[in-house]
């Protein structure tokens, strides 16, 4: 098709300079004498563009995928039945094309009827036709030269309307227009020059866009916040650190500023909850790293809250742990799902937390009530749970402080770091992309607090392994209703894939360092399939289908934190962890 | 909790924040030639000399000041400069030409994640990017010895004036993050 929009263009380039009776004999066609693209007609799949209507973000067709986890409950499972456990292994590449781009490529792609929207590093989205593979735009957002961008990626975009809805790095919210990948408008979230930037993908609930800004390790203030989805105005903003004399404050030292620079960052996509109008957030952990330097919980760091999407109001919240001194950052919202327990039904949420705990809660019309928790990995800093409020009582030798150094399982990058857990409703279980036998030892510092760098206080940042450990990464399956584990697949490396549920009983993921992609029989864990890409998959795989097909996509490109785990894994086996490539591609699979 | 209405700097139909730093004000202008280095830590005017960069040791984060205007160039962070004292017989090729009394100037920014690069490896005597893990060779121009790092860290030639390290040249490069 693009080889027949070129020769279109260029004959009509003929005809405009006058050329064509000069070769009267000879037909020809002339290249543009300006090497600057010439716009060419929408392709045929934009033009039949479909709107995305609040109604369908709600429930997405089985064909689609909406959302960072296709739905609002966050369970990362799609319903197509197609791929099963039975014809995985004959699973082929049907496409795949390179973004141009290195660092962590960790987006879902995105897909609205047969057009596909990938965010990559580089600030960069693009539109594929997503049965072909064919490019339709591409959309790049040059960064400011002294932006601090920690974490370089980005996890998605949003759809509403006729306009995709990209978080630029920068802290700018930009509107395209689907078919054509122009700018609409672009809204300022807030300033980057304070270190926020921003890498989430957007949450689109009813014309409102709701996301956050990462930057906990800078010092900033966390928060969410609301944008009209036609006209980019700001509708709400909600700090995750309340200030002075607000509800949470008295969990700071009282008369000071810690407030303003407390951590609490958000850059993981929130769920929804259209029953309550909802909205749930995960929080980062609070700044500078160390607890002693702020005594006090610290609310609302290291939580979940519960905001309601019309005021941006804190309804509810649960602190999975107070004063956190880990790095633990809790940024993954909880899945929305009711699970049997005592027999009755509790109307829930789930929540895999970094601090190698479980927890089963249950969502109100505000309050979160903690009803379970349990550790999925080994975890030796909570010594019990308060039974009725799920407090952990912490071993204080355990917690790590200002020139006071200790070990602590897991690592800081917690059993389970930002990839999501997938939930599927066919098994009823929870897939968990865990990791095992890692430790880590912290010593603190004072920090001073400089705009725009790194705040954390960290004198001393070692990692470690548990002494005759044999594996690192595991694919984990928990059931809601029982609490107990189903299965457990240990991976070849350490393991940062996020995982997706199809309704074919077949599970995908990544997130090793050997470069494969895997399916995974849902119901056991054994390994199905695999496929070899040109470098690490720590992106979020999605299921999609058109004209009736079945397909399986994800983004290949390692880096950020699972290269940063690669490098320390050197440091302690020389030679064995040697550098991932890096290099992105998308890559898209369907059974033949 | 604290709600803000719409941000007063928001733009919303089309002019998002200028995009790199405003270099009409001195305080965010580049070094220049002729500019002395001043401490970063606190609001020091007094000029840097070589002896007070400690030898072989984390390098020492400095601002650049028009010495005449007084103006501490501290507006933008790109012009962070670490500096670094070695033995001058160690420093390769041009690194040599661009220091004082083995004193070498670099930007501080890492131009991977645009972090501040503030870690000194004693043992091999190089700098880190501690957010990634890029290192670079002070001796050899702040050459990329290993890590994400897309190039080297810009240099900023040095000379000696009344014993005082004064700026020789402009940066040698680009600073910051590789904008894309």
């Amino acid at each position: 098709m693009s080889a027949k929009r070129t020769f279109l263009q260029s004959a009509a380039a003929l005809v405009a300079a006058g050329l064509s009776t000069a070769s009267a004999q000879m037909p020809q066609v002339v290249a543009p004498v300006s090497a600057t693209p010439v716009p060419g007609p929408v392709p045929e799949v934009l033009q039949k563009y479909t709107s995305v209507t609040a109604e369908r973000l709600k429930k997405p067709e089985d064909g689609n995928w909406f959302h960072f986890r296709r739905t609002y409950d966050g369970w990362g499972f799609s319903p197509l039945t197609e791929i099963n456990a039975k014809n995985v292994g004959r699973l082929q590449l049907v496409w795949s094309m390179a973004t141009g781009q290195v660092e962590g490529h960790q987006a879902p792609p995105i897909v609205n009827n047969g057009v596909m929207f990938v965010a990559t590093p580089g600030n960069q989205l693009l539109a594929i036709e997503a049965k072909t593979g064919n490019l339709l735009w591409r959309y790049k957002r040059r960064l400011p030269e002294d932006v601090v961008h920690l974490h370089p990626t980005n996890r998605g975009v949003a759809l509403y309307g006729d306009k995709v809805y990209f978080a630029s790095a920068d802290c700018v919210l930009v509107a395209l227009d689907a078919r054509t990948g122009k700018e609409v408008w672009t809204a300022d979230v807030d300033d980057y020059r304070k270190a926020h930037y921003m890498s989430l993908a957007p949450l689109i609930v009813d014309g409102k866009v709701i996301l956050g800004a990462s930057g906990g390790e800078l010092g900033v203030r966390g928060f969410v916040a609301a944008v009209d989805a036609e006209t980019g105005k700001q509708l709400w903003k909600t700090y995750t650190i309340p200030a002075p004399g607000e509800p949470g404050s008295e969990t700071w030292p009282a008369g000071g500023d810690h407030y303003k620079r407390g951590g609490g960052a958000v850059w993981i996509t929130g769920t929804y909850d259209p029953e309550t109008n909802l909205t749930f957030w995960g929080t980062g952990n609070a700044a500078p790293w160390f607890g002693d330097q702020r005594p006090g919980d610290n609310l609302y760091t290291s939580s979940v809250v519960a905001l309601d999407v019309n005021s941006g109001a804190i309804k509810g919240h649960f602190q999975y742990h107070p004063n956190d001194s880990w790095d633990w950052d809790e940024v993954s919202p909880p899945i929305v799902v009711d699970y049997k327990r005592d027999g009755k039904t509790v109307k829930g949420l789930i929540n895999v937390s970094r601090s190698g705990y479980i927890w089963d809660l249950e969502r109100t019309t505000g309050r979160i009530n903690f009803v379970a928790g349990r550790p999925y990995v080994r975890q030796n800093v909570f010594k019990s749970l308060d039974p009725k409020t799920g407090r952990p009582v912490v071993d204080e030798a355990r917690k790590p402080g200002t020139g006071k150094g200790a070990e602590f399982c897991p690592s800081l990058w917690g059993g389970k770091d930002w990839p999501p857990a997938a939930f599927s409703p066919r098994t009823r279980l929870i897939y968990i992309p865990a990791n095992d036998n890692l430790c880590h030892e912290l010593v603190g510092e004072t920090p001073k607090y400089v705009v725009g760098e790194r705040y954390m206080g960290v004198a001393k940042n070692v990692m470690k392994i548990v002494e005759g450990a044999d594996h690192i990464g595991e694919l984990q399956a928990w059931n809601v209703d029982t609490g107990k584990k189903a299965w457990t697949t240990n991976m070849p490396s350490f393991m940062w894939g996020p995982v997706l549920a199809t309704g074919g009983d077949v599970l995908f993921a990544g997130g090793t360092n050997d470069r494969l992609f895997r399916a995974f029989d849902a119901r056991s864990g054994k390994i199905l399939w695999e496929y070899p890409t040109i470098s690490g998959v720590a992106a979020v795989p999605v299921s999609f289908q058109v004209d009736g097909k079945q397909y399986v996509a994800v983004q290949s490109g390692w880096g950020v934190d699972p290269a940063k785990m690669q490098a320390r894994m050197n440091l302690l086996f020389p030679g064995k962890y040697p550098e991932v490539p890096q290099g992105g591609a998308i890559y898209v699979f369907a059974v033949k | 909790m604290e709600r803000r209405g719409f941000l007063k700097t928001a733009s919303v139909l089309g002019a998002g924040l200028s995009v790199g730093p405003a270099l009409a004000q001195p305080a965010s202008e580049r070094p220049k030639e002729g500019d002395v280095l001043v401490a970063f830590e606190g609001d020091s005017q007094v000029p840097l000399e070589p002896k007070d960069v400690p030898r072989d040791a984390a390098p020492l984060l400095a601002w650049p000041m028009d010495p005449a205007a007084k103006v501490v160039r501290n507006g933008s962070r790109l012009n962070k400069v670490l500096l670094v004292r070695l033995d001058s017989a160690t420093l390769l090729g041009v690194t040599r030409e661009h220091a004082a009394d083995g004193v070498v100037a670099y930007s501080a920014i890492c131009p991977h994640a645009g972090c501040e690069v503030s870690v000194w490896a004693a043992e091999p005597k190089t700098l880190e990017c501690s957010c990634h893990y890029s290192h670079y060779d002070p001796r050899d121009g702040a050459a990329v010895i290993d890590g994400p790092t897309p190039r080297s860290l810009a240099a900023l030639p040095l000379k000696l004036a009344d014993g005082k390290l004064v700026v020789a040249k402009p940066f040698t490069g680009r600073v910051g993050i590789v904008p894309t």
